[in-house]
């Protein structure tokens, strides 16, 4: 009896979640759908569009504009490039503050954490004039600076909420084992750091690749990402929903993808670890 | 003795990102304060010198700035609102057990990995386009000229639809996490006792959640604070003032018009803003590095 009253309930609660769910997507379906119409098929009403025949032509078009493919570049090379660096400058400064905490190892991150809350329209006019005078505006070199210092807060405090799960006990053995440093490094604690490293990587790339106000401002057209070049479309000529949607698709797919395998981890990304 | 070489070396890893992000926070910020107290055009190169608390007074009196802290407020709240309780309803939805759980999970995640101008591109013309757009057709089969002009007749709420979208994937993931951390066993105690659901969801799983709920307000405030893209290409702050926030007058002000001083002294408003809602955040984040 309690059995079948719990059935019908997942059944109804089933229903009713995966009818949310896919309410909650249907934009991101829809532009999948109109990618494949021609341009005209596009903008007609839902079920004639729907039966209008299937085509590659606006995913033609959009890379025959040889620029897409510069734009999803500079998108990866903005991305990548600062998650990268911001590894580099990040990992010491983690694992010192998790291996070797000091009196003041909690203000530091706190105040590592503050810079992130510095509103972006607020240094607007200092940034823009710096990039202007030291020639930066529109170069992948001043993006993917501004890019790191923006991200590296995260990028410490993840680290950091990882590395402190390593067992501090397992580098004291090793010492008297009689293990010398790069030895420890080497074989006992970079395996142990390789998953929360990758998922800061991961988490990051993600963020960098979103980024939208720094992208669109100090870029005009040979640094251009594609958040910018997706903002282009505001102010299209002629038809434009099919190669709209196909630019789209592309430009959020990779990202989709690597967002959907790094859930688990975004969560502790994101909240600086007070939800893990 | 040990110790000693080791909080040298320490010291020696932690710097280079201390240095940098010192970088990063003094000199923006002293420029920032710099050109908000001078007069700084771009059009006018000659005249220069100290403009004592004019910049200042020029933007809080200019005839945009009721409506962008009105909007931006607005926009803040408005997004909190449906993001938090839709938050809260999905999580709980979602926590139940049904066929399909994972790949539910993925559908509702992923409007927050769409980067903000597809977004607000693809809602306002796909969707919102009063002709074209998938509402406007549904409006047309029903006999309708044309749909809903959702940008041009409500166009501070059409920005709100488009942000909370990308946003409730955020709380509810979250909202998701900690409830998944809750002692099961609470629970049946409960309903052994006699609990009924809402009871239950008021005195065991709320005050359960209140922490995530906290964080999850405040992290969004901070983004909310600054939107721009989904308002750059979709409505440019208008028609008129009508969803013109904060970031966006700032933007006007310095980019378009060419005035470094006053948007510099919008930058210095905004950041004072943007840093009650960070003093907050900070509380509650530091709480969790105790334990």
């Amino acid at each position: 009896m309690a059995r079948a009253v719990s059935a019908r309930r997942s059944l109804l609660t089933g229903i009713l979640a995966w009818t949310i769910g896919l309410v909650i997507f249907f934009p991101i379906l829809w532009i999948v759908v109109l990618s494949f119409k021609s341009e005209g098929d596009a903008i007609a009403a839902p079920l004639a569009m729907l039966r209008a025949p299937w085509t590659f032509e606006a995913y033609a078009e959009v890379q025959e504009r040889s620029d897409y493919f510069k734009h999803f570049w500079n998108s990866v090379v903005i991305s990548v490039g600062s998650t990268l660096i911001g590894l580099l400058i990040a990992i010491p400064a983690a694992w010192a503050m998790a291996f070797v905490p000091g009196r003041r190892t909690k203000d530091l991150l706190m105040w590592m954490l503050s810079t992130k809350m510095m509103p972006a329209a607020g240094v607007l006019v200092p940034m823009y004039l710096i990039f202007r005078d030291f020639g930066l505006l529109d170069t992948l070199a001043g993006l993917v600076g501004v890019l790191t210092l923006i991200n590296l807060p995260i990028i410490v405090w993840m680290l950091y909420t990882y590395f402190k799960e390593i067992p501090g006990e397992i580098l004291e053995a090793c010492r008297m084992d009689g293990a010398d440093l790069k030895r420890e490094i080497l074989y006992i604690l970079a395996p142990m750091a390789v998953p929360g490293i990758a998922s800061t990587l991961l988490l990051n790339v993600i963020l960098a690749w979103n980024e939208a106000f720094w992208t669109l401002r100090l870029t005009a057209s040979d640094a251009a990402p594609l958040t910018a070049f997706i903002a282009s479309y505001s102010s299209p000529e002629g038809l434009f929903y099919a190669k709209l949607s196909a630019a789209s698709v592309m430009a959020i797919a990779p990202i989709l993808i690597l967002g959907w395998f790094s859930q688990k981890q975004l969560v502790r990304g994101l909240t600086f670890g007070a939800v893990k | 003795m040990a110790t000693q070489h080791s909080r040298a070396a320490a010291r020696l890893m932690i710097s280079p990102a201390v240095g940098v992000l010192l970088i990063w926070m003094i000199v923006p910020l002293a420029m920032t304060l710099w050109f908000s107290f001078q007069q700084y055009n771009l059009l006018y190169p000659d005249r220069t010198g100290f403009a004592g608390w004019d910049n200042y007074r020029y933007f809080v009196t200019d005839f945009r700035f009721g409506a962008a802290i009105r909007n931006t407020l607005v926009l803040v709240l408005g997004v909190l609102a449906i993001t938090t309780i839709g938050g809260i309803l999905l999580a709980l939805l979602l926590d139940q057990p049904f066929r399909g759980q994972g790949i539910v999970r993925l559908l509702v995640l992923a409007p927050f990995f769409v980067m903000p101008t597809v977004s607000a591109l693809v809602w306002k013309n796909m969707f919102m386009n009063p002709v074209n757009g998938f509402f406007g057709h549904i409006a047309q089969a029903f006999g309708a000229q044309a749909g809903f002009d959702f940008l041009g007749q409500a166009p501070l709420m059409s920005v709100i639809i488009m942000v909370a979208w990308q946003w409730l994937p955020f709380a509810t993931l979250i909202l998701l996490t900690a409830l998944q951390s809750l002692d099961r066993e609470q629970i049946e105690a409960a309903e052994m006792d006699g609990a009924g659901a809402w009871s239950r969801f008021v005195y065991i799983v709320l005050p359960h959640m209140t922490r995530a709920i906290t964080v999850v307000i405040l992290i969004q405030t901070i983004f909310l604070l600054s939107v721009y893209a989904e308002i750059l290409v979709t409505t440019n702050g208008g028609p008129g003032t009508a969803s013109l926030n904060l970031p966006f007058l700032v933007y006007l002000a310095s980019i378009v018009d060419n005035d470094v001083g006053m948007g510099a002294a919008g930058g210095v408003i905004a950041i004072i803003l943007a840093n009650i809602v960070a003093f907050f955040l900070m509380r509650a984040i530091g709480k969790n590095l105790e334990t």
